[in-house]
């Protein structure tokens, strides 16, 4: 008896993290799928209905508008992210006074929770006395910048505050990732006559492949989970105009006690997820037994 | 010999260039001034307006210096005003958060620091494929497990409370502290550990006589990353909490978003800082490791 506890004293200490995840998300996750195949309401009923619920999301108009403000704001998050982070890392990789403070200041929205950034920049959005009355009071009488109140305009104010928050972040990994890179490919480049733009456009960047890779799936990965910031910032409005499915899943659940529908949604976004991380995971797995 | 070769050649190039190198440093640092005041932008905002009376807020703009040193707002934000009902403020909530985060971190760096030792130190047959089984928690959706995590919660009689949150967050820290403490341990020499064993210590005897002692890094990567994460949540905290059990991001949001009386901009902008302080102090201070959670192992998250 004690022999065997000794022996298998690793696998039990192991049992208590691969019970609760086994648990708490793989036996969630397929609860979570079985309820979306059936007709719950309020209370989950288990008698399979098919797929009515997919259906119903599918032909839901703030399901359709909560994915078209998704793919917006992936798009520009992504790209703003990546473009900023690039400059300020190369930036910074310049040998640059008080390069410790500037990253400071960078990466500081990282800190914060995107309920406290909501907070900030809904205070500076709104149009009666932020930005666009500080605009005013400078003489720029006709000034205007109300995309906060402004249906069409909204999800772009979710972008800037976003970019605010997680910009510095996809600079770390760049600076990081430039960083690795020896010295001396950079000086042999020069030497041969390479201006600083062709090192880093020619020979710097398509080195940083798998930082472009990581940088994509992290970002990716915060904008189908965001949430906290559209509740701070918008709370998907005005109206429904910028739901997003993060949101549309939560209200579908707990306010509208849509239990079945909510659930269809939830795995919606779990294969969104999944579509991205699954070949993430295997190529950092392959990365990782080549070396 | 070459070498010297290359380099002085290396030299004269950068002599050469040095008058557009100056130019280009002006717009190197001109740029990331730029920046750097976009970043700032929001914090000074913040700081200023928490700072100011309602008549300046109306009177000046974002960027106005305020009058004076006006700590009222502040004061409001903490300890509200003193009357009963729809007096909200922060204080409470800020100890449930406190109350919330100090065991949810230690159980889950604690639970990682062991699961990353088995799986590193003490390798089976098939470890591999149980990292991965707990690396996939990092990035599941939450919205896919909200439904049944309320349900249990409720069947365990512990919805709307802190010991719940603790539970959540604990949960769903493991993969990540797993993650770091797992791959901070792949690069301590297993022969160390072999030795160790080959002179009868066993496995928690090796833990805490060899590992332990090394882990100072990872463990406070791992403790800055949790406490982060599990401060600054928003989800979890709204979802299955509410009224008095609710943690501070939760009451930040129902203080700002409550329409009862007119908008106090300088108190919810006090109320922001407040519950952004901790991560922030954290970030200050330890912000080297703060960055290495983010690039590392956390580049997962």
């Amino acid at each position: 008896m004690f022999k065997w506890l000794e022996k298998n004293l690793p696998k039990i200490v192991m049992a208590p993290a691969v019970g609760l995840i086994g648990w708490f998300v793989y036996g969630f996750v397929l609860w979570t799928l079985y309820i979306s195949f059936t007709n719950s309401k309020i209370l989950p009923k288990y008698e399979l209905w098919g797929f009515g619920q997919y259906e119903k999301l599918w032909a839901s108009r703030k399901w359709l508008i909560a994915v078209d403000n998704l793919l917006i704001f992936t798009a520009l998050f992504l790209i703003f992210c990546v473009v900023i982070g690039i400059i300020l890392a190369i930036f910074l990789d310049q040998k640059i006074r008080a390069e410790g403070l500037l990253r400071t200041i960078y990466l500081y929205p990282m800190a914060l929770s995107f309920i406290v950034t909501g907070t900030a920049w809904k205070w500076i959005l709104n149009p009666t006395l932020g930005i666009q009355k500080m605009f005013r009071d400078w003489g720029f009488e006709n000034f205007t910048f109300d995309w906060l109140v402004d249906r069409e305009m909204a999800i772009y104010t979710i972008v800037i505050a976003g970019v605010w928050q997680s910009a510095g972040f996809v600079m770390a990994l760049f600076l990081a990732g430039l960083r690795s890179v020896e010295d001396e490919i950079v000086k042999a480049a020069k030497i041969d006559g390479a201006s600083l733009f062709t090192v880093y456009w020619k020979i710097l960047l398509p080195m940083m492949r798998p930082v472009f890779f990581t940088s994509f799936v992290i970002l990716v990965h915060i904008s189908i989970k965001s949430y906290d910031l559209i509740v701070a910032l918008t709370q998907g409005g005005p109206g429904i105009s910028t739901t997003m499915p993060a949101l549309y899943m939560t209200q579908t659940a707990f306010h509208k006690s849509q239990v079945g529908l909510s659930a269809a949604s939830a795995m919606m976004m779990f294969m969104a997820v999944a579509a991205v991380i699954i070949p993430y995971l295997y190529s950092e797995l392959r990365r990782e037994n080549a070396r | 010999m070459q070498d010297n070769l290359k380099s002085s050649s290396y030299q004269q190039l950068e002599q050469k260039s040095k008058y557009t190198n100056m130019f280009l440093r002006w717009f190197l640092y001109f740029i990331l001034i730029v920046f750097a005041s976009y970043f700032i932008f929001p914090l000074y905002v913040m700081v200023v307006t928490s700072l100011k009376t309602m008549e300046e807020i109306r009177q000046g703009t974002l960027l106005s210096w305020p009058s004076g040193l006006n700590l009222e707002s502040w004061a409001v934000a903490w300890g509200g005003r003193g009357y009963g009902a729809g007096d909200t403020f922060l204080r409470p909530y800020f100890w449930n958060s406190i109350k919330m985060v100090v065991p949810a971190v230690f159980f889950s760096t604690f639970i990682g620091a062991m699961t990353g030792y088995v799986l590193t130190k003490w390798r089976f047959k098939g470890d591999q494929w149980v990292f991965l089984f707990l690396l996939f928690g990092c990035f599941i959706p939450f919205q896919a497990i909200l439904l049944p995590m309320a349900r249990t919660l409720g069947v365990l009689g512990i919805s709307n409370s802190v010991v719940g949150l603790v539970l959540v967050h604990t949960v769903y820290g493991i993969p990540f502290t797993t993650l770091f403490f797992r791959n901070y341990y792949v690069s301590v020499p297993t022969e160390l550990v072999k030795a160790a064993r080959i002179d009868g210590a066993g496995f928690f005897k090796i833990f805490f006589k060899i590992l332990l002692p090394i882990s100072a890094p990872i463990i406070v990567v791992t403790v800055i990353w949790q406490f982060t994460q599990i401060w600054n949540d928003f989800l979890f905290g709204s979802t299955f909490s509410f009224g008095e059990a609710a943690p501070i991001q939760v009451a930040l949001n129902n203080m700002v978003l409550s329409s009862t009386s007119v908008k106090e901009y300088n108190v919810d902008m006090a109320s922001a800082i407040i519950a952004g302080i901790p991560t922030l102090i954290v970030y200050v201070l330890a912000g080297k490791y703060f960055i290495r959670g983010l690039t590392s192992g956390a580049v997962k998250g």
